[in-house]
Formats: structure tokens, C-alpha cells, sequence
């Protein structure tokens, strides 16, 4: 494995599609009807499209989209998903796609709850796991501070129209010291039954002082035209609270799928989490974590595989603002065919994060010649004492440990899947959980599967 | 004859490692290959497995079937087996994962049928206890994390379970102890048979106390420059490879020393 230093070499296309600046989507979508939610909601969809129109789409130039050309999506006549559309999709389609049956678990179809697919199980006193829209019916007061907030530096275009669009998505609420000791699994569903729609919902998770929860957000798209996920989760962590956090990214292959999830920690929070990017024809899973109380400590862990024509990224910004806080984060990118990868990962230290303790490690798998990785890491410091290390590499597989595995009888091919698999271990050995482990493997094991089935599944 | 080897050149590259090796082993013989560093005695063992680093000229036969026309993993299902010299660690890779998928490999292509998990762990425990090697190695990742002789042992390990009718033995004696010596000597004894072979690349005359070869090569600058018994391990011991480099200058007819 050599170290690499990546450089551009996309120019900005030509859009050639229906759409070319923000204004256009937005008349063509039109905004939820202002009988929904409070007037704060509504004054913040007006902000944010008014934002979004100023700033427009991200190009090729904003240093964070520099690999990630929009021209595919802006080219589709995609319209805003119909509350209450009639889904085919049946409880085993979900089951199927859920770790657990017996854990609590929020369905959303294009972004909206569908309760008929979900189920809440026995929690702990106090605990609240809702749809969204539910709480904004009780006016929502408790959500104002997350949606009527003023636009950071890494803002987009797409985060705003987030705001602008969303209607429903989960929420979760633990008050101080309550254990929800079963994973709640939100399930995001994606299906255009006639013109390509957009979706976007909006899920807050919000963890007391000292309160534990384990979150599972699956994104799938089940058939039919094209469809757009354009999904924000906000995650904030208390005092002493501790997080476990998965994402599996599983959309369709014709699917665009823009993701943020936005994490903040206050003193001696715990938030770990891991990503699995599968899906969409052009997938952003964006991670954005902010350390704002002393102690606290974030692990961010992902994978990406994209194959075919994919192209994953994955920029990640990880801020300590405060002292003493922790920071790893191992992703590891797997490219076959002409699939385009890429990692972004931004650490700033800003000044009285001293005893900072930092680490970023970025791992790539070049599986054919048309395929493509970027790695870009940045780090930014404003203080002493800290300790940062990052380290990024691109190679193609071990020539001599395949050479090892044929020459005792492992045929090329199935050697290969078995050294890839190997390469994406690593990854998933960092799962805690022993169920959310086993369901990520075989998810990758099948996709890293040879025509034979010898994905590689250890003993 | 089982092997034979005519006139093998391999190069990488300008750089002509294996310059016109003649040998010849047959069923039931162990041949022991010495040599000084850089003799080319692993680029052989290397190019016998099919490692496809190399332009190779000249014939190879084993079992009288083309053994360069085949892949590495054909070679194996032939029954080549090399135990190499620095055995590679794959993290990720479980070991016994490997070896079951590794024997079933073999065992389809020579159209046996394959072993279940049960059938092949009671197997592998077998073999394990013919090298002295805890069961917990089998729960690990490929050589990962193991010691010089463990990763020996494990090479060892893969030959009893594998059943090769050819092993190669690349210096796998080097930077053993002598009751790892001692074990891993035992393992090969257990797998002597007449209808089995082995070539034994090795520096030292110590790992032949315990494996009495058959015929001892001498090989220097790409070829093979003596041949002999047994006694011509003691010699090399005694005078070393000195004598050997103005041999190599008159560059001697490589086929009069490895005509057994």
C-alpha cells in the first residue's frame, strides 16, 4: 500500500437537465402547506429556502463536493413525495431488512411514518420514540432550537432544503439516566411508483444527562423509478450520555441518496458509530460531529463499495471545541469496476481544545483499473497539546498473499473475494453489537460474494 | 519420475535468477537443495508453485503433465505443495476458514468430496497434535500475530492436512529452536511415504539430521552445481560453499551435478 495525495481531475460539467439553480427545484417541489407545523416551522422553511437560493447548488469548486458532480440528479424531473401514498411494500419486506423483528422500530416510506409497518415495544419510563410530525402536532415546541438555528460554514444547499422539505422522521427522546437496553432501528424507505420523488426526512435523537441508546438507521430502496433521499439526523448527547449509532446505506442503484448526520456531545459523552454504504447511483454520507464538553469522545467508522457506476463520499468533519476529548475514525473504501470512492475527512482543534487526542485513518481497495478512489485528509489545529495522527492509503490487493491462498488450492477468484472480505473486516469487527455485526456481514459478504457464493464467512 | 526439471531459466525483469536447472526426484525421495543466499533455491521453490512473478524458458514435468501450464491453484490440486520460507500473515482471514476452504479446494478438483465442518475439525485436530499446536491458533487470522516457529508449524500443519504427493520445503528449519526444529521434523517424517516426495531447501546441515535426504544438490549463480548423498551435507558443513564459487566461475555443466 503506498500513501497517495489526490488531486481533482474533474472539471464542472454542463447541466443539461431541467434544473440549474435552487429557485427552480423549489417552484417545481413547492413547499409543504403552511397548515402544517408551527409558524416557527414554517418562518424556518422560508429562511432556509431563501439561504438555499443565495447560496446554490454546491459545484465542483466548494472544497466538500469538489468529487461529487450534481449534473446526474439535477437532470431527473423528480417530485416531492405524496404524504400518505399507497405503498406495496409488506411487514416481510421490512423484516427482512431490520436486524431484530422484536426491536422497536419506526418505518418511514418517503418520509413519511407509516405506522402500519412499525412497532414500539415496552420502554423505560419517560423515554419517547415518535414520528416527527406527531410532535409538531402538539406544536413542537421542544424541536425549535434544532430547525430554527442560524446556518453554520459547512451548510448546503441540500441541508437547507432539508428544512425546507421534510415532514416527518423519527423522534427520540431519553431523559437523564434512562437505559433503553434494546436497539430502536429506524427503517428509511425509499419507492416511486410513478414520476422519481424526493424524500427527506428529519430524525432527532436527544440523550439526556447519562442516558444509553443504541440506534440503527437503515435506508433501502425497494423498486420502481428513481428516488432521492435527501436525510438529516441530528444526534445530541448530554452530559455522561452514551450513543451507539449504524447506518446502512442500501438504496437502489438508480437512487441519489444526500445524507448528514449531525452529532453533538456535551461533557463526557460517549457517541460511537459506523456506517455501510451499498447503495444509490450517487450516495453523500456526510458526518458531522461537534465536541463541546470536556472529556467527551466520538469513534466514526465506515465503509463504502461502490461498484458499477456508484460513487460514494463521505465527508467527515469532526470539531473538538473542548478539551480533553477523543476522536478516531477508520473508514475503509472498497472500488470495483469503474465505482468512485471517496473520504473527506476535516479535523479542526479549536483553541482551548488542549489535550486533544485525535486520530483519522483512511483505507482503500482498488479492485480494477477503472475504478477510483479520493482521499482528502485536512487537519486544522488552533492549540497546543494535542496529539493528531492520520494516515490514508490506496493499493490493490496482497499479490502475495493471494499467491498464499492459491497456491493452496483456493481458486483465484474465490481467493480474491476472501482477501477482499478480509480488507472489510476490519471495519465491521468494530461493531459492538453481536446481532447489528452478523446482519452487517452478511450484507457484505453477499455483495463481496464471488459467482459461487464464497463470500468468505469466517468459522 | 515425478519431477523433472530441464534446463529451467526464470528471470524479472534483466535479472536471471534460475539459469538452466536440471533436476530430477522421484516417488519416496527427499532431496535436500543447498546453497548460498541469493542461489536462487526460493526463486525455484517459487517458480514450482507458479508464483507469476517470473519469464520462465525450460520444462517441467510432474506426474508427467505440464506443471508450468498450470495455475497455482491447479498445482496445488496436483499435489505441489510448497511451505514457504516468510509465510505471509492475512489479517481477517481465519485459519481454520482457509484451511477447510483450502482442502475442499483440492479435494473437489481431485474429486473427492468435501468435508463438512464437523468432518474437517475433527481433521484438523488430528494434525494439530502432529505438530504441537494449540487449538487456539485455530480461532486466529492467518499467520497474524504469529512467532517465526508458529508460522512454521502452521506451514507444517497445512502439509499434513493438505497430503501433497510433492512437498517443497523452503528453509523451513531457519530461525527455529531445537525443539521447534525437532517438532516440525517430526511433522514431515509423518507424512514420508513411498508414494510421496519432498525437496528440502535449507542453509543447515542440523534440520538433515532429522530428514535424511536421499540426494543432496549443491545450487549456486541460478543452477544446480553438485549433486550427492547424504555425506555431501556434512561437507558443505565442514568447508562451507567456499569451493563452490570457482565451480560457478568455470561454469560447470549444471546437468553433470544433478544427473542422480
Amino acid at each position: 500500500m503506498t500513501t497517495v495525495t489526490s488531486t481533482a481531475t474533474s472539471t464542472p460539467e454542463g447541466r443539461t437537465g431541467a434544473i440549474s439553480t435552487v429557485a427552480e427545484l423549489l417552484s417545481r417541489l413547492g413547499l409543504p402547506s403552511h397548515g402544517r407545523g408551527p409558524t416557527w416551522l414554517t418562518q424556518a422553511r422560508h429562511e432556509s429556502a431563501e439561504w438555499a437560493i443565495t447560496r446554490g447548488f454546491p459545484t465542483l469548486k466548494d472544497e466538500d463536493w469538489k468529487y461529487t458532480r450534481l449534473g446526474p440528479l439535477l437532470d431527473v424531473p423528480f417530485e416531492r413525495a405524496a404524504a400518505g401514498a399507497d405503498h406495496r411494500i409488506s411487514p416481510a419486506t421490512v423484516d427482512a431488512l431490520t436486524i431484530d423483528v422484536a426491536n422497536t422500530r419506526l418505518v418511514f416510506v418517503n418520509g413519511f411514518f407509516a405506522p402500519e409497518l412499525s412497532s414500539i415495544t415496552e420502554l423505560p419510563e419517560g423515554v419517547t420514540v415518535t414520528n416527527l410530525a406527531s410532535v409538531l402536532a402538539e406544536g413542537g415546541a421542544v424541536l425549535e432550537p434544532f430547525f430554527a438555528h442560524p446556518f453554520s460554514e459547512s451548510d448546503h444547499a441540500f441541508t437547507a432544503l432539508n428544512t425546507c422539505l421534510f415532514e416527518d422522521g423519527a423522534f427520540v427522546h431519553l431523559p437523564a439516566d434512562t437505559h433503553v437496553t434494546m436497539p430502536i432501528e429506524l427503517v428509511y424507505l425509499s419507492e416511486a411508483q410513478g414520476s422519481p420523488v424526493v424524500s427527506a426526512p428529519h430524525s432527532l435523537i436527544l440523550a439526556g444527562p447519562g442516558s444509553r441508546v443504541a440506534v440503527i438507521e437503515t435506508y433501502a430502496g425497494i423498486s420502481g423509478n428513481t428516488t432521492c433521499t435527501n436525510a438529516v439526523t441530528q444526534v445530541v448527547l448530554e452530559e455522561g450520555a452514551h450513543v451507539e449509532h449504524y447506518k446502512i446505506q442500501n438504496e437502489l442503484d438508480t437512487g441519489f441518496h444526500l445524507a448528514l448526520l449531525d452529532v453533538r456531545l456535551g461533557p463526557d459523552a460517549r457517541f460511537s458509530s459506523g456506517s455501510v454504504a451499498l447503495g444509490s447511483k450517487i450516495a453523500r454520507n456526510e458526518v458531522r460531529v461537534r465536541l463541546e464538553g470536556e472529556g467527551a469522545g466520538v469513534s466514526i467508522d465506515g465503509l463504502y463499495l461502490p461498484r458499477g457506476d456508484q460513487h460514494h463520499d463521505n465527508p467527515v468533519l469532526i470539531e473538538h471545541a473542548a478539551p480533553r476529548c477523543t476522536s478516531r475514525q477508520l473508514y475503509k473504501g472498497i472500488a470495483d469496476e469503474r465505482g468512485h470512492g471517496v473520504f473527506n475527512g476535516h479535523i479542526i482543534v479549536w483553541p482551548g481544545a488542549e489535550g486533544t487526542d485525535a486520530s483519522q485513518t483512511n483505507k482503500n481497495l482498488l479492485l480494477s483499473d477503472h475504478a477510483e478512489i479520493d482521499t482528502r485528509p485536512r487537519l486544522e489545529i488552533f492549540t497546543d497539546d494535542v496529539k493528531c495522527t492520520h494516515g490514508a492509503t490506496v493499493g490493490a490487493l496482497d499479490e502475495d498473499a493471494l499467491f498464499y491462498l492459491r497456491s493452496r488450492g483456493v481458486p483465484h477468484e474465490k481467493a480474491r473475494a476472501l482477501l477482499t472480505y478480509a480488507f472489510a473486516r476490519e471495519v465491521m469487527d468494530l461493531i459492538p453489537s453481536a446481532s447489528l455485526r452478523a446482519h452487517v456481514d452478511t450484507l457484505v459478504a453477499g455483495r463481496l460474494a464471488t459467482e459461487d457464493g464464497a463470500g468468505g464467512v469466517p468459522l | 519420475m515425478m519431477l523433472q526439471i530441464e534446463n529451467l531459466h526464470a528471470q524479472i525483469g534483466d535479472n536471471e535468477i534460475l539459469r538452466g536447472v536440471n533436476l530430477e526426484v522421484a516417488a519416496g525421495e527427499v532431496h535436500a537443495i543447498m546453497g548460498p543466499n541469493g542461489s536462487g533455491k526460493s526463486t525455484l521453490a517459487n517458480v514450482l508453485a507458479g508464483h507469476e512473478a517470473y519469464d520462465i524458458t525450460g520444462m517441467v514435468h510432474f506426474e508427467n503433465e505440464d506443471l508450468l501450464a498450470l495455475s497455482p491453484e491447479d498445482r496445488a490440486a496436483a499435489g505441489l505443495f510448497l511451505a514457504f520460507q516468510h509465510p505471509v500473515e492475512i489479517p481477517g482471514v481465519g485459519n481454520l476458514y482457509f484451511l477447510r476452504m483450502a482442502l475442499n479446494s483440492v479435494r473437489r478438483r481431485r474429486g473427492l468430496e468435501e468435508l463438512d465442518v464437523m468432518g474437517f475439525l475433527a481433521l484438523a485436530r488430528e494434525r494439530m497434535k502432529l505438530v504441537e499446536m494449540d487449538e487456539s491458533f485455530m480461532s486466529r487470522s492467518v499467520n497474524e500475530g504469529f512467532s517465526g516457529g508458529e508460522k512454521k508449524r502452521n506451514e507444517i500443519l497445512q502439509m499434513t492436512i493438505l497430503e501433497p504427493k510433492l512437498a517443497i520445503l523452503d528453509e523451513t528449519d531457519s530461525g527455529l529452536d531445537i525443539d521447534a526444529l525437532r517438532i516440525v521434523a517430526g511433522g514431515v517424517n509423518a507424512l514420508r511415504r513411498p508414494d510421496r516426495a519432498m525437496i528440502v531447501i535449507t542453509h543447515h546441515q542440523r534440520l538433515l539430521d532429522y530428514l535424511v535426504p536421499d540426494r543432496v544438490h549443491v545450487m549456486a549463480a541460478g543452477r544446480i552445481v553438485r549433486s550427492g548423498d547424504k555425506d555431501l551435507a556434512l561437507e558443505l558443513e565442514e568447508h562451507g560453499y567456499a569451493d563452490l564459487s570457482q565451480e560457478t566461475a568455470s561454469d560447470r555443466p549444471a546437468s553433470v551435478g544433478a544427473t542422480p
